[in-house]
């Protein structure tokens, strides 16, 4: 069968045509995501026209009342998609995410469910500062009862994006601006990806390195470069941070011995913070050298190309963390 | 007013019920029965039963951190109330919430959110919803003259009213904010004054007259159900006691206390049936002691019922 190659963009585009033909109760909300923008990152292009400005609701400029109305239409019966143009900007509607929507199923028993997508893109690399770059993830992951999926690849990004709407769980659904345009084979049919399974994006025996997002490629790229110097690494990517797919990560450290992991958050508290802790507390006997993490260093996003350049990882940084800890390993 | 003597009966009822309910709140609180903190809503019962007596079983409604007398306006149980309020497995929200987090969603009752203003845009997705659906339900939304400098409080009623949506918003100016007094922190002498900002309806009326809060919120109602749009009306009103359960509310001039104690909504009520020759006083008393016992055997219920599991605690993160 001929799969069709296509984009991110469009793989997330079609997860919500798809899931929205389906169930009636799926809508969008989000600032200027209709008809006269389509949407910051053009993700929602075409769907006013298809599904109308009630189901695809452009709104103001109130990221909190545009998480809070979402909060408020998951409990009652609904099941909307709300879009905050970057990322930066869920601080803005932080009182909702994390104290509104991720507590109401505990808080109150269980007895009401939040069936709620916030899509938001993440990431730096294209020179837009401290306001609109960050990678936050890990401000979600730190707070019960939200799922994060943050997908690498475009087959990814449909299949966990139609399993974050049928989900009855608050999702934050963090995407990356460099991903947008990035293409993959993408099935035309239905298929979801369940939370919680990551992926061997390329298998290996020498050391594992765990990505996420747009630092997958980056470690494919460093595996490709390590190849050559006779290092065979393995990328695993989690695909979702909330839940967290331990078994493959300590399977594969079980495999290699070494461990490198790559994000584009803040090294401080952050997603390889997490990785490296729950290494060094269930698998750290696996281990032949220490753990390695190649993260944002603890600064804002600054502006200048060569400035930003110098804080985001790249394949260089992941092929030196990699060697650094063959050469103290092997 | 089209209000038949069964509703005036009823309405009276819940008043007495919220009232005599918190008063047992406040002498299980000091038994140390009750544990954390309370904020009573002994003084402001003319606000929720006004507004939920125009409110279907299948209408939602938004509360706050003071919300026991929401969820008994609504129609809650007193036991599960109660239960829930003791930390008792049997409660509402299984003792994972307390007193500030109530919520029982079979009756449209949403839950109380303890962060001020965040009901706000929570309503507004109510009423959403409601309009996606196309149902003639609304949503009234439930918060304090403090919440109304909140953010939120911007946010969710423009959202509201560009979309029309049906929501009550439902301000209960008790004129404090914890302890800071409203003239220290808005210049407007009405909270009301606000919807104009918003482009909708503002009323400003006695919250502690519940025959002008049922009026007020029956005109919101009809225009929410007709696809008019949100209405915001202030009730003024007052607390018989502090904020919370350690506050002597040593802020507020006794005059002050004095004059709003004699406004209070259930003497008020009382009057008003009795003159109006709905009631005699037997009658009164009748309807105070089958309240009373309503309560007493909430309290039974609560105490005789078991504390959640320790291990509970790990259940419910996720649906």
């Amino acid at each position: 069968m001929n799969i069709p190659k296509i984009t991110y963009r469009d793989a997330l585009r079609q997860a919500l045509i798809e899931e929205m033909r389906q169930d009636p109760t799926v809508f969008l909300l989000g600032e200027d995501i209709g008809r006269y923008w389509n949407g910051a990152f053009k993700v929602t292009a075409g769907l006013a026209e298809e599904f109308g400005e009630d189901r695809v609701r452009d709104t103001p400029i109130s990221e909190s009342a545009i998480i809070g109305a979402a909060v408020g239409a998951a409990i009652t019966g609904m099941r909307p998609i709300a879009e905050i143009m970057f990322g930066d900007l869920t601080a803005l509607a932080m009182d909702q995410i994390a104290n509104q929507a991720a507590k109401i199923h505990y808080m109150f028993g269980g007895q009401a469910k939040v069936p709620l997508v916030i899509r938001t893109p993440f990431g730096g690399g294209v020179n837009i500062a401290a306001h609109h770059s960050q990678s936050l993830e890990a401000w979600f992951m730190h707070v019960p009862g939200l799922h994060v999926a943050l997908p690498s690849t475009p087959y990814d990004a449909k299949g966990l994006l139609k399993t974050a709407i049928r989900s009855d769980n608050p999702v934050v659904f963090c995407e990356h601006k460099l991903l947008y345009s990035l293409e993959g084979l993408v099935p035309e049919e239905d298929y979801t990806i369940p939370f919680g399974v990551a992926e061997v994006k390329r298998e290996g025996s020498d050391v594992t390195i765990v990505a996420t997002m747009f630092m997958v490629n980056k470690s494919l790229q460093a595996a490709e470069i390590l190849e050559k110097d006779g290092i065979s690494v393995e990328v695993v990517d989690p695909r979702t941070l909330v839940p967290l797919d331990k078994t493959t990560i300590i399977d594969s450290v079980k495999k290699t011995g070494h461990l490198v992991i790559v994000s584009e958050d803040c090294k401080t508290g952050g997603v390889t913070a997490e990785i490296a802790a729950i290494i060094a507390e269930e698998a750290i006997d696996y281990l032949d050298a220490p753990i390695k993490r190649v993260a944002k260093p603890d600064t804002p996003i600054p502006f200048s190309p060569p400035l930003e350049k110098e804080i985001i990882p790249d394949k260089e940084r992941i092929v030196d963390a990699v060697k650094q800890i063959r050469k103290r390993g092997s | 007013m089209d209000l038949s003597k069964e509703k005036k009966i009823a309405m009276y009822q819940d008043m007495l019920k919220i009232r005599l309910f918190e008063e047992k709140v406040f002498e299980l609180y000091g038994q140390n029965i009750v544990p954390g903190t309370i904020h009573l809503y002994a003084g402001e019962e003319a606000v929720a039963v006004g507004v939920c007596t125009n409110l279907r079983k299948e209408d939602y409604i938004v509360s706050t951190h003071r919300g026991h007398g929401h969820c008994i306006a609504k129609g809650a149980r007193l036991d599960k109330t109660m239960a829930e309020i003791l930390g008792k497995k049997t409660g509402y929200c299984k003792g994972k919430g307390g007193s500030m987090h109530i919520a029982d969603f079979s009756i449209g009752m949403l839950g109380a959110t303890a962060v001020v203003g965040a009901g706000i845009p929570i309503a507004t997705g109510a009423g959403l919803s409601i309009k996606l659906r196309g149902t003639d339900q609304v949503a009234a939304c439930f918060f304090g003259d403090g919440a109304s400098n909140q953010g939120t409080f911007h946010e969710g009623v423009n959202m509201a009213a560009i979309w029309k949506l049906p929501v009550l918003f439902i301000c209960e100016n008790n004129l404090y904010a914890m302890g800071t007094h409203q003239r220290r922190v808005m210049l407007v002498k009405h909270v009301m004054e606000r919807a104009v900002a918003y482009g909708i309806p503002g009323v400003c009326v006695d919250g502690n007259n519940v025959l002008e809060v049922y009026e007020a919120t029956l005109e919101a109602c009809k225009r929410a159900r007709n696809g008019d749009g949100p209405t915001l009306i202030e009730c003024k009103t007052y607390r018989r006691k502090g904020h919370s359960r350690w506050d002597p509310a040593t802020y507020r001039p006794k005059g002050e206390v004095d004059e709003w104690l004699n406004k209070d909504p259930i003497q008020r009520m009382k009057k008003h049936l009795i003159v109006d020759g709905v009631f005699s006083e037997s009658k009164l008393i009748e309807i105070e002691e089958e309240v009373m016992n309503s309560i007493e055997e909430a309290v039974k219920f609560a105490l005789d019922s078991p504390f959640p599991q320790p291990e509970e605690a790990l259940e419910d993160v996720y649906a």
